[in-house]
């Protein structure tokens, strides 16, 4: 499965060096590269079936200071890979039409589903953070060079943000391993060395906003509005759906995983808030019902996708700060689900809509009657809408069902307030839905010549493919949750067991 | 002391003469009707060959050093070895970036002022006595002044060579005003020495000559490695001189700097060890401490008012560097500008680890290994930065744009470089800074104690919060290498020695980034 990792990276350095004027060759190397990728995430998913934690390589990298190369995974990491797998695919899928510097395009794709793959594989804080960082560079060109609105800004506005995110981190992780002794940097060492209560009172909250920054916490989300709208497609896709769930699995796994004691109460509560899992959990609420209100007053449809997603992400911090078996599983899942189907909602405003009539503004995508032109891509959202709400049958409804249950026993007023972001999600979608696609308005004769003239091109076979990859994810976890949740649980058990030390 | 231990001592120096003699001869004497590209090679050659012999005159040197028979004047080994090997390599380097260049038809004389800057720059790092600090010094400085003059038909060089010499001249004055100061508290000039005496009588009532000695001496050395608020001269340096010498300055001088504070830091620390001994042998029962715990303690003012004064010094220089350094390169247009600016923060960085020596071996090798690969990668931005110059005539932010598809390798090169002085991984620029940082936390209430740890905590946190700040000017030059489109889309070419050169630097920088422990054990083995 680590394997993933190192063919990424080469595939990167060598999608560099390919001909520059030859976009297919780029194209069919990136695929085949990604393809690789997923089979190697689903081949160790399927052999990670009651395994509990496997590690890969443990190597010594800088043995005066204790550092590991270690590639470890449990349950939550194979979910993560897998979901990166798919996501790389279809992401290269809808791009298939990039047509400037389409070799960089790839190896700076490639090189950021590396470092992705890398986080969720690391069992050493240094070495995740390495990946973690490794991953913001090609975010940062991505944008840049292949976006669209304000990309310049938006990509100088991602970086930075993340990377303040990973320099708090980053004092985190010092701090943390001189005061264990610095014996040791891996994940296992730092977590049963027994750091003082005091100590992790100020480090968790200090590590989990640098991680929640790039998980669109409320409110150090509003890089992510401006960066997916940005992005190009596939980078949106990634962004969305992949690289915003490293902000909430590093959350999980080093905030709560090493610093799980600095969530207990303080001992003094002002307005119902007595320590850092009230204050985090309000913030995740507040994302939720704040993303979702600002999404339905949106004029450009991919800015609605952008708001949907912080607010999804909000479900996510949500459930890991209930802190109980089945909250923290709906987080997981949902990191997965959401994944998927903001794959699939960026993928059809960015690529299916936004390609062919080169505007995302509701005002002008309503006279294009688009229901009629590109039923594909109306239908699709309706698919790919009805996912995001959370209706039964498609992933997000297991996993927010799970995260709300879990609210309801933790908090019940946390689970009520979210509700009411549910409700206004169903809105945001529907009124996208409407205005976007079905009109209510008849066309009018000017408008018929017009779209004689300006015939929108016909959806073509990678874009078929990306949505049945993406449809059929969402379907079959929606359908069958145990297929990931079996993985999910002992997993997260574990690791909340470990930190009731 | 004799005049055969003084000859071996100062072998590596003396080979470096030599070789600038040598290449004198070659040039003055052979060469002179030669064309000038010709001659930069064979100068450029004699001069890193003298530079390898130097380095292979380490080795034979031997570990002893050079004592006049009561203390040492010159120290070997250890920090001072890699300090002197590192020099030699770095200034090997800038003399193959020479080749390309047009700025000179004297490149004999450019190359011995190098190659004798150099031998200033050896006895800067191995020297243990005051004045022999003070002359290596001035060796270093004078040939640096110079090296800034030579584009003759540049008003810029000339400006910035003045300006250089002006306020270096300035400060070496005061470098030795403080140093006589010290002298006359202490009544020698061999810096442990020095140190105890200094103390001895500042605790009987000489502290303020104490602290105006010391103030001073910062100003002399913070002038050399560009810590604010003596860092004026750098920007129009670092915009004047021709590329090769400023990536001398940038990289060996700085070394070299560096590696002369951390032998302070060694003799202070050296001090305290001394005075320890003391302590115990006086039968001091509370005086069973050992060095790591002296760390621990609450310091008194009358032992530790040097130590602690000279550490508040360097804290203080160390912040506003940091601060400083990379507020102002936000504001930047010019490449070279940016540059001096991102140097003036990246001493801070360093300048932090040397106010926390209280492990000198540990936080002497994170120093150097910070300051050696940041003159690596200093050496690699200036000559990425001559070849853009030279191809479109400034180094202005807008001469870059479009580099990737004018010279995609230049532009990779240009890519890892940058990236490694933002602080990003796996590049070695990272790794310097994680190990810094990391040896800072865990000089001072390492453990489960952090209380007296919360000044290191916080000024690393200052620190990781500016280098964050750096990312977005590194990212404008990049931005405009790669994302913005091109104003001139005319192939730029580059001189295959040049391009070689660049090449292996960016390969180490990887290399040396994702393996830290090779750069990291080699220069542990010198400590054994």
């Amino acid at each position: 499965m680590t394997w993933t990792i190192t063919i990424s990276f080469a595939g990167a350095l060598l999608a560099a060096l390919l001909p520059k004027d030859k976009p297919v060759l780029a194209r069919w190397f990136a695929l085949a590269v990604a393809v690789a990728g997923l089979a190697l995430a689903v081949a160790g998913y399927a052999a990670g079936f009651g395994q509990g934690r496997q590690v890969f390589v443990d190597a010594l990298w800088v043995p005066s200071m204790g550092i590991h190369f270690l590639l470890a995974a449990d349950g939550i990491s194979r979910v993560l890979v897998l979901l990166t797998g798919i996501a790389s695919v279809s992401g290269i899928l809808f791009s298939w039409n990039v047509d400037l510097r389409t070799n960089q395009f790839f190896a700076f794709y490639l090189a950021l589903i590396g470092g992705v793959y890398g986080v969720f594989l690391s069992g050493d804080l240094f070495l995740l953070f390495v990946f973690y960082e490794i991953a913001i560079v090609p975010k940062y060109f991505l944008i840049a060079i292949w976006g669209s609105t304000r990309r310049e800004y938006g990509a100088m506005k991602l970086a930075l943000y993340s990377f303040v995110g990973s320099a708090m981190v980053l004092i985190g992780l010092l701090a943390a391993y001189v005061t264990a002794g610095a014996h040791s940097t891996t994940l296992a060492a730092l977590a049963s060395a027994g750091l003082p209560v005091s100590f992790q009172m100020w480090c968790f909250p200090l590590v989990f906003v640098g991680f929640g920054i790039l998980a669109g916490m409320w409110p150090f989300h509003t890089w992510a509005p401006t960066g997916h709208v940005a992005a190009p497609t596939a980078a949106s896709m990634l962004l969305a759906g992949v690289v915003m769930k490293l902000g909430a699995y590093g959350c999980l796994r080093v905030g709560i995983g090493l610093f799980p004691h600095g969530l207990d109460p303080w001992g003094v509560s002002f307005l119902g808030i007595g320590s850092w899992r009230d204050v985090f959990a309000w913030l995740a609420v507040i994302g939720i019902v704040y993303g979702a209100l600002v999404a339905l007053a949106q004029t450009d449809f991919k800015f609605v996708i952008g708001y949907s997603s912080v607010s999804h992400m909000g479900f996510v911090l949500l459930g890991l700060m209930t802190l109980n078996q089945i909250g923290v599983d709906g987080a997981v899942l949902q990191m997965f689900s959401h994944g998927i189907i903001a794959g699939l909602l960026f993928a059809i405003v960015g690529r299916v809509v936004y390609d062919r009539t080169h505007t995302r503004q509701f005002a002008e995508l309503e006279p294009m009657h688009l229901s009629r032109r590109l039923p594909f891509a109306a239908w699709t959202f309706v698919f790919a809408g009805i996912a995001s709400m959370g209706l039964p049958g498609f992933s997000g409804f297991v996993a927010e069902l799970q995260i709300l249950v879990g609210a309801w026993r933790a908090n019940p007023i946390w689970t009520v307030v979210s509700g009411v972001g549910i409700v206004v999600g169903v809105a945001y979608t529907w009124r996208a839905l409407q205005k976007a696609f079905f009109s209510d308005k008849l066309p009018t004769a000017h408008e018929l010549e017009a779209e004689q003239h300006h015939k929108l091109p016909p959806i073509t076979w990678p874009e078929y493919a990306g949505v049945a990859l993406l449809g059929a994810c969402t379907l079959i976890v929606g359908l069958y949750p145990s297929i990931l949740l079996d993985q999910i649980e002992p997993a997260v058990k574990t690791l909340l067991a470990g930190g009731a030390q | 002391m004799n005049y055969v231990d003084l000859f071996r001592a100062t072998l590596p120096e003396t080979a470096l003469e030599i070789a600038a003699l040598l290449v004198l001869v070659f040039d003055l004497g052979f060469l002179r009707k030669a064309a000038t590209n010709i001659r930069m090679e064979v100068a450029a050659m004699v001069g890193v060959v003298g530079c390898a012999a130097a380095i292979g005159a380490v080795f034979a040197a031997g570990w002893d050093g050079l004592s006049n028979g009561r203390y040492p004047l010159l120290a070997a080994g250890g920090p001072v070895a890699v300090a002197q090997i590192a020099i030699l390599f770095l200034t090997a380097l800038t003399l193959l970036l020479l080749i390309d260049s047009e700025f000179t038809r004297n490149p004999g004389e450019y190359v011995s002022v190098v190659l004798m800057a150099a031998a200033g720059g050896m006895i800067i790092s191995a020297a243990q006595d005051l004045l022999v600090i003070f002359v290596g010094l001035e060796l270093l400085s004078l040939g640096l002044y110079i090296l800034t003059a030579f584009a003759k038909k540049s008003g810029n060089s000339a400006e910035a060579a003045l300006k250089y010499y002006l306020f270096g001249g300035m400060s070496a004055a005061f470098l030795l005003f403080g140093f006589s100061y010290l002298y006359g508290l202490s009544g020698s000039t061999y810096l442990p020495r020095v140190i105890f005496g200094a103390n001895n009588a500042a605790s009987h009532g000489g502290s303020p000559l104490l602290v105006i000695a010391l103030i001073m001496i910062a100003a002399g050395l913070g002038f050399k490695v560009a810590a604010v608020p003596f860092h004026f001269w750098a920007p129009d340096t670092y915009e004047g001189a021709p590329a090769p010498a400023a990536a001398f300055i940038a990289s060996v001088s700085k070394v070299a700097s560096f590696a002369l504070l951390i032998s302070i830091g060694h003799a202070a620390l050296r001090y305290l060890q001394i005075l320890i001994e003391l302590w115990q042998r006086s039968g001091h029962t509370h005086a069973a401490h050992s060095v790591t715990v002296v760390g621990n303690a609450q310091p008194t003012a009358a032992t530790m008012s040097v130590f602690y004064g000279w550490s508040l010094i360097l804290v203080i220089l160390s912040v506003a560097s940091m601060v400083f350094g990379n507020l102002a390169a936000l504001a930047q247009s010019s490449v070279r500008r940016l540059l001096a600016y991102s140097a003036i923060a990246h001493a801070g960085y360093i300048l932090l680890g040397l106010a926390f020596m209280f492990w000198p071996n540990r936080m002497s090798q994170a120093v150097l290994y910070y300051a050696v690969t940041y003159g690596l990668t200093t050496i690699g931005a200036f000559g990425v930065v001559g070849v853009v110059e030279r191809a479109t005539g400034s180094d202005k932010l807008d001469s870059f744009l479009g580099l990737q598809k004018r010279n995609p390798l230049l532009a990779a090169v240009l890519l890892v470089l940058f990236l490694s002085l933002a602080g990003i991984p796996p590049l070695i620029g990272f790794w310097a800074k994680f190990n810094l940082f990391a040896a800072v936390l865990s000089m001072s209430g390492g453990g489960m104690r952090m209380g007296g740890g919360l000044l290191p905590l916080a000024l690393v946190a200052l620190a990781i919060a500016m280098s964050a700040v750096s990312l977005y000017y590194y990212l404008q030059v990049l931005k405009r290498a790669f994302v913005m489109p091109e104003a001139d889309d005319t192939p730029i070419k580059a001189h295959p020695v040049t391009m070689a050169v660049l090449i292996a630097i960016a390969a180490a920088v990887v290399v040396l980034g994702c393996f830290p422990a090779l750069l990291q054990s080699w220069i542990a083995s010198f400590y054994a």
